[in-house]
């Protein structure tokens, strides 16, 4: 019914995004830089002075690396969550078929995130961890962590329509998040580590550190996990989506 | 060879809109009873080839916005089944797609790229509606400085250049002032004579005799007629004039 052009429509309605959010803002780019900059200040405060851990070195960097990607995640799911209600008389009023919202709402975080994703890059190189070749795997891992987040977008916009609170669902889910995905601590037990590496989110910070900071190539278990566990979101997300996107309309 | 065809659609809506809530959700488990429903829509069937005009009148809460919404795909039917072979786009409201941040040139390209232009026919059909939308150099300010005049007439403009097989526009004929609104019909007279299709829904009498040839009759959900324009008009201002002598 729809013979549009999904690649312009998202890139269109990202750039809406982008713009609507930065013309709003005196400061523009730089409060994306201040939320990560002053977590990693807390942190490390709190775990350089008041629970020192010796084991880590340099743990701002440390920090960092698991900030900048469960900032991400956690973004990308709450807007993608929000977006078809946000979008609302859109849904409704035109016929473009609706599943480009949430995925639309995942690129736009990602431009918002382009500067802390500079903000890391930059430091590591800065504090002299330098270049190496398994930096070839950052868009490996980062776009199966989108193909993740897409998924759980697609789903949970779909439910949010018929249940407005999923909202604080999602919020709550990310504060439990913060603590088990490993931001702040390294060493998960070993009896642990496998299931670990089936969230994708820490999968995201595990791989993370492998590549910028430990300078090898993140581990085949944790690449073939994440994998399956993406792809298994963006089906059942596309599958629940799709359920659900014909009564819209009525409960909009 | 286009065309829409309803076959029996109906279309029903629960009577109390749900609150969108977990607790009405764990409520509406426990509480057994059946809800009302509403039918917005019973039984309707037509068909529209390409090149018919067609208009659809009916008191307010009729259900026209409702068949609009059904023929777009925007809404499912509960029953019945609704084929469309061609291009279609619909418009239910001027420039729903419009944000008061954007500038107007973001706007347009935003709009046509959700009515299903790809970006080589937008950057195409741009000027032409700069132009005809006679808004000059505000294209380049947000668009909450324009009036609202000047914000339907670029809505209308970015309808216009889609250019389906079936336009479906609501209400939204009564656009700017007399000289636009007379730009406008010429614009829609270019479209019909280009072998196309308007279907639109108007409380005006004149605009429907100017614009189309046959028209639908909506009441409370029921098809009433189904003819040309001036028989069904007939029928339908002669029963407006009698409710309202009751």
């Amino acid at each position: 019914m729809w013979h549009g052009d999904y690649v312009f429509v998202i890139s269109n309605l990202v750039m809406k995004d982008f713009k609507v959010r930065y013309r709003n803002m005196s400061l523009g780019v730089l409060w994306s830089l201040l939320n990560p900059l002053v977590m990693m200040g807390v942190l490390t405060f709190i775990f350089t002075q008041i629970f020192p851990n010796p084991s880590i070195k340099n743990f701002p960097l440390f920090v960092l690396c698991g900030l900048v990607p469960f900032n991400f995640f956690t973004i990308s799911w709450v807007t993608a969550t929000t977006s078809l209600i946000d979008n609302g008389t859109i849904v409704k009023r035109v016929s473009v078929p609706s599943q480009v919202f949430p995925i639309a709402a995942v690129f736009s975080t990602c431009i918002h995130l382009t500067v802390q994703i500079a903000l890391l890059l930059g430091l590591v190189i800065a504090l002299g961890k330098g270049v190496n070749v398994y930096w070839l795997w950052l868009p490996v891992v980062w776009g199966l962590e989108i193909v993740f987040v897409c998924g759980l977008g697609l789903m949970f916009s779909a439910l949010n329509v018929y249940v407005r609170d999923m909202r604080y669902v999602v919020e709550s889910c990310n504060m439990i998040l913060f603590w088990l995905v490993p931001i702040f601590y390294y060493s998960v037990p070993e009896r642990f580590y496998s299931i670990y590496q089936y969230n994708p989110v820490a999968a995201l910070v595990l791989a993370s550190r492998n590549i910028l900071l430990d300078g090898k190539a993140p581990p085949n278990t944790l690449l073939y996990k994440l994998t399956i566990v993406s792809f298994v979101a963006i089906a059942l997300g596309t599958g629940v989506f799709n359920k659900m996107k014909d009564r819209f309309y009525d409960h909009l | 060879m286009p065309f829409i065809r309803f076959s029996n659609v109906s279309k029903s809506f629960s009577r109390h809109k749900p609150r969108m809530l977990l607790r009405s959700h764990f409520e509406a488990l426990f509480e057994n009873r059946m809800k009302e429903r509403f039918y917005a829509l019973k039984n309707i069937s037509f068909n529209i080839q390409k090149g018919e005009n067609v208009a659809i009148v009916g008191a307010n809460g009729a259900g026209k916005s409702t068949l609009l919404s059904l023929a777009v795909g925007l809404a499912s039917p509960d029953q019945g089944d609704i084929r469309i072979s061609g291009r279609l786009v619909g418009l239910l409201e001027l420039g729903s797609g419009f944000h008061p941040d954007l500038t107007g040139k973001e706007n347009i390209l935003l709009n046509a790229s959700l009515l299903g232009l790809s970006r080589k026919e937008a950057n195409r059909v741009y000027h032409r509606i700069v132009e005809f939308s006679e808004i000059g150099d505000f294209i380049d300010e947000p668009l909450r400085t324009y009036s609202t005049g000047m914000i339907l007439r670029l809505g209308f403009s970015v309808a216009m250049s889609v250019d389906p097989e079936f336009l479906i526009v609501d209400e939204v004929l009564a656009v700017g002032d007399q000289s636009f609104q007379a730009k406008c019909f010429e614009r829609i007279a270019e479209f019909k004579h280009s072998g196309k299709s308007l279907i639109c829904v108007s409380h005006s009498g004149d605009v429907i005799r100017q614009l189309c040839e046959r028209a639908l009759w909506l009441d409370h959900g029921e098809l009433i007629a189904d003819g040309t324009t001036d028989h069904v008009l007939k029928m339908y201002e002669g029963r407006s004039v009698q409710r309202t002598r009751a």
